[in-house]
């Protein structure tokens, strides 16, 4: 498919997540991921005749935090209302949410435009049994009643993303902030987050906004950017053909890539949206709502741009860093631990040396290894100030990864000292003079060549020697 | 005693306490009787409950609108037949908790559509004055059952009128209190914002031990406020004082008033002067529309409350290849005609390019309403209208003019719209125009909004004063 430099991309996201309440949205059935189907249920949320709804006022706190965090304005007073369609997952023939007035309004997170965000219930899950795996030309469905009722909140972006790329690295940023507030475990495969995109193209400079597809619950980050580039390539090729982007609903197949039409703007719901009679209006007060603000933990972008800012982190690190809150102050507490360190330094050791390690020692986490945070900034220190070689430094990180302990004491037990500094250069001699063909190669331009002395190098060292240093070296004795 | 089903509620209950009257008894009384009118749709082997409390032993029917668990329950209509709820709804627990004794579910228009009781799906209910005439709706059995002496007392609900005309039709008094007086939990919908719950009883002072008994605030009605200054029993004798209104859009001016109910309210006005009142005309200058309003906010909030008999989790189904198809032959053959007319209305008024025109003009009109009511009750303290224009008709004479039928709530409505308390007494007797026995007129009076106990002590006066004999129907002898 030919790019077409004429036109650009307009993306906005539509995401629902699922809020981490004890209790259902409208009932006091608990909320339990993987239950029994259909033993948390009650006639709320089954919609048995004469069973009225109750507000859970842990979700309106939740998504109260979820707007403060959002920058969004906390409506003081907003409404439900009844959205009604059949089907099966729906059990009162109508879904409670919120229309005219949402509880969030406005805000921005990153680079991107909050419209708006609001509270409302989910559906129950549904399996379809035969070969279509959709309702229609099923043998069965089932219906499994225990999320039908589980809090969500809706948020709406701007139309402000103009890349797929993009939508993923913000979703990404979204699902930290999200899961930092701590209302939900935004898990896109269990279903906790879930994912809409609306897109559109326009010839480059225009400011209008061209016809708009929606691309209905793309479950991974992956397919998310996978979805929207195919839809934008869809779109480019419908204009490059002289054809016309309709208005549709589409579902994106990752496994051939495909888009299918959902429903067309024809087919579209009329879902008579009316004030839901059986609520009370949601007016938190002012006071409640500072409250929660003050509660609200420091969030990813602001963390990255303080990293960058006042830490002089790169734009690469402080993202690593910030969007990963246990990691965070993991580094933040061996920042504190080492004072007189370049917390870059600290922070190179964090994002490359201590993710590296914890990986191969097989942890989940960096931040949950053996190492405490004043042993990892320890080292930092140790290499930083020459006291040992990188090499032993690296030596030291993974013993105390692995086992623990005091830096100072691990790195005597280990024997690892700084004397390779002079050391090395005399090994890296003797390591040229050992291999002459492969001195005579690098000095010809091969560089793969060098490995054979870095070779030489880390047997008589023992592998403590700093690859990067010797590498150095050899290159300097060679008058490379 | 000459009958124990000459007992009121009050004084059956002073038998009992006297230890002239075993608790037990009392219910046993009406238990065997057999049921000419077709007042009730089901009856125990064994009265239920009867507990000792403050109503022990009070025998009650319940309107088959009400939950109780493992009874049947089927609001009038085909699509719940052998349906059996899983719980119990407050007014009925608050009742059984008291001490009462369910004699049985009451017949009543489907879902509470109608003013007749001939939209039940399980046959027509007559009205004990006269067995061609029909016994007012939408709680037709339960009037019916207290006027018929199958009951002393009885539930019902009121969306537009359908506890207050049909005990003026039968009689008896009833009482529809202000919105979020007695929680609607358990109360299978027809229109949220409008439906209330009130009793049939004798006696005016027994509509205010019941309600004592049933309103408050409950969790499971977040609408449901309860009457915050309580319900003191009535004791007033006279009037004097009282400042009486009465609306010349819902009396002198109404449409369609029958001569007996004219003569039967100059005769209340001339009493309630008798009795120390001051009588003024006064005005509610929107009341004319509440019939237009009404017609289109219940049928809408009913479309959506009866969305959920779709036949996939309880009640009717009916079997059929694909899903759509289930939905319509299932509500096909479980809806009767007028709750399919109003479903059609409902959905309609809500529909998209439609709403405002309908819907939200309705609700302006309610707000219209309302104001007229507040305004009123700024120089009045009690309203007095006849509450139907019309004695009850004979049966099957307005079946085929849904129109006409309406009007029989044009006094009614108002007050619901308004959500303020009204209670309908019997005025006395008058011809009907098509002749026959004479029959019941009640009187209306209305108060404001959770202003029940004045309400019910100027009610209690006034019924005082005029004397009716609410057992003259089940005892052939009319003597009022
Ligand atoms: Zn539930």
């Amino acid at each position: 498919m030919p790019e077409s430099p004429d036109y650009e991309p307009v993306i906005g996201l539509e995401i629902h997540i699922q809020l981490q309440t004890e209790t259902k949205m409208f009932c006091g059935c608990k909320l339990e991921f993987g239950a029994e189907p259909n033993t948390h249920t009650c006639p709320v949320c089954l919609g048995h005749p004469g069973a009225l709804p109750m507000t859970n006022e842990q979700a309106v706190e939740y998504a109260i935090r979820v707007g403060l965090a959002l920058g969004c304005e906390i409506a003081p007073r907003s409404i439900f209302h009844r959205k009604n369609y059949f089907y099966p997952d729906n059990p009162k023939a109508y879904q409670i949410s919120q229309y005219d007035i949402p509880i969030c309004s406005g805000g921005r997170l990153g680079d991107v435009r909050i419209h708006r965000a609001h509270l409302e219930e989910d559906a129950a899950k549904l399996t379809h049994v035969g070969e279509s795996g959709r309702i229609h030309g099923s043998d069965a469905s089932l219906v499994d009643f225990n999320r039908g009722g589980t809090p969500l909140i809706e948020i709406v972006t701007e139309p402000d993303i103009h890349d797929p790329a993009e939508a993923r690295e913000w979703l990404t940023l979204l699902r930290e902030t999200i899961r930092q507030l701590g209302v939900s475990d935004v898990n896109m495969e269990e279903g906790s987050l879930r994912a809409d995109g609306n897109v559109s193209i326009r010839p480059v400079g225009s400011k209008e906004l061209g016809v708009k597809t929606e691309l209905k619950n793309m479950n991974s980050f992956r397919f998310l950017e996978r979805g929207i580039a195919a839809e934008i390539e869809r779109q480019k090729a419908i204009v490059a053909s002289g054809g016309r982007v309709e208005q549709e609903t589409l579902h994106f197949d990752p496994a051939s890539g495909s888009l299918t039409s959902l429903r067309s703007k024809e087919e579209a719901h009329d879902y008579r949206y009316f004030p839901e009679p059986d609520l009370l209006p949601l007016a938190p007060s002012p006071e409640h709502v500072e409250e929660v603000r003050a509660s609200l933990p420091e969030l990813p972008a602001e963390r990255r741009v303080r990293y960058e800012s006042e830490l002089g982190l790169s734009p690469d690190a402080a993202k690593l860093l910030a969007y990963d809150a246990a990691l965070a102050s993991f580094y933040e507490e061996a920042v504190a631990a080492e004072p007189d360190v370049d917390p870059i330094v600290v922070a190179n050791w964090v994002t490359g040396e201590l993710v590296a390690a914890s990986r191969e020692a097989g942890f989940e986490h960096p931040a949950e290894t053996k190492a405490d945070a004043a042993g990892v900034g320890a080292v930092a220190r140790m290499v930083d100030g020459k006291e040992i070689s990188r090499g032993s430094g690296r030596e030291l990180l993974a013993e105390l990864v692995a086992n623990g302990g005091d830096p100072a004491e691990v790195s005597e037990r280990l024997g690892l000292t700084s004397d390779d500094g002079d050391d090395l250069a005399a090994i890296v001699a003797a390591a040229i003079e050992a291999q002459p063909d492969a001195a005579a190669k690098v000095k010809a331009g091969e560089g793969k060549a060098i490995g054979a002395i870095i070779g030489v190098v880390m047997r008589e060292t023992k592998g403590r020697a700093d690859g990067g240093e010797a590498t150095r070296l050899i290159r300097e004795q060679l008058g490379l | 005693m000459s009958d124990v089903r000459d007992l009121s509620v009050a004084a059956g209950l002073a038998a009992i306490e006297a230890r002239d009257l075993a608790a037990a008894e009392w219910a046993d009384a009406y238990a065997g009787l057999p049921d000419e009118l077709g007042a009730y749709l089901w009856r125990p082997d064994e009265p239920i409950g009867g507990e000792e409390g403050p109503l022990g032993g009070v025998p009650v029917a319940v309107k088959d609108i009400f939950c109780i668990e493992d009874v049947p329950t089927t609001a009038g209509s085909r699509i719940l037949e052998n349906y059996l709820p899983p719980y119990t709804a407050t007014a009925v627990e608050r009742l059984l908790g008291a001490g009462a004794s369910v004699l049985g579910k009451t017949n009543m228009d489907e879902f509470a559509m109608g003013s007749s009781n001939e939209n039940s799906a399980y046959g027509d209910v007559r009205n004990p004055w006269d067995t061609d005439r029909v016994p007012g709706g939408s709680s037709g059995g339960s009037a019916a059952a207290v006027a018929g002496g199958l009951a002393p007392c009885a539930l019902g609900t009121d969306t537009g009128g359908s506890i207050r005309q049909p005990a003026a039709f039968c009689g008896v008094v009833g009482l529809k209190p202000t919105y979020g007086s007695i929680s609607r939990s358990g109360m299978i919908a027809f229109a949220s914002s409008l439906d209330q719950c009130g009793p049939f009883t004798r006696t005016v002072a027994d509509a205010a031990l019941l309600l004592r008994v049933m309103q408050g605030a409950d969790p499971r009605d977040t609408t449901s406020t309860g009457i915050a200054a309580g319900v003191e029993m009535p004791s007033r004798e006279d009037l004097s004082g009282v400042r009486v209104g009465v609306p010349r859009e819902l009396a002198s001016e109404a449409e369609g008033m029958e001569d007996g109910v004219r003569e039967v309210m100059e005769r209340t006005i001339a009493l309630c002067e008798s009795l120390g009142a001051t009588v003024a005309e006064t005005s509610l200058p929107n009341a004319r529309y509440g019939i237009s309003a009404y017609y289109v906010i219940a049928p809408a909030e009913a479309s959506a409350n009866l969305a959920r008999y779709d036949g996939v989790r309880f009640g009717e189904r009916v079997a059929a290849e694909g899903l759509d198809d289930m939905y319509e032959l299932t509500r096909a053959a479980g809806f009767g005609p007028e709750v399919k007319r109003r479903i059609m209305l409902g959905t309609y008024a809500l529909s998209s390019g439609y709403y405002d025109a309908y819907y939200g003009r309705a609700q302006r009109v309610r707000t219209l309403i309302a104001r007229d009511f507040e305004n009123a009750f700024a120089d009045h303290d009690v309203l007095l209208t006849p509450t139907s224009p019309t004695v009850a008709f004979p049966l099957g004479s307005r079946t085929d003019d849904p129109l006409a039928m309406y009007m029989a709530d044009y006094c009614t409505v108002p007050m619901s719209l308004a959500g303020v308390p009204a209670i309908s007494i019997p005025g006395g007797l008058a011809a009907a125009p098509d002749g026959g026995p004479e029959l019941p007129v009640g009187v209306q009076l209305v108060g404001p909004a959770f202003g029940e106990t004045a309400l019910l002590d100027a009610a209690h006066a006034l019924e005082s004063a005029i004397g009716f004999d609410t057992n003259a129907a089940w005892r052939g002898g009319a003597d009022a």
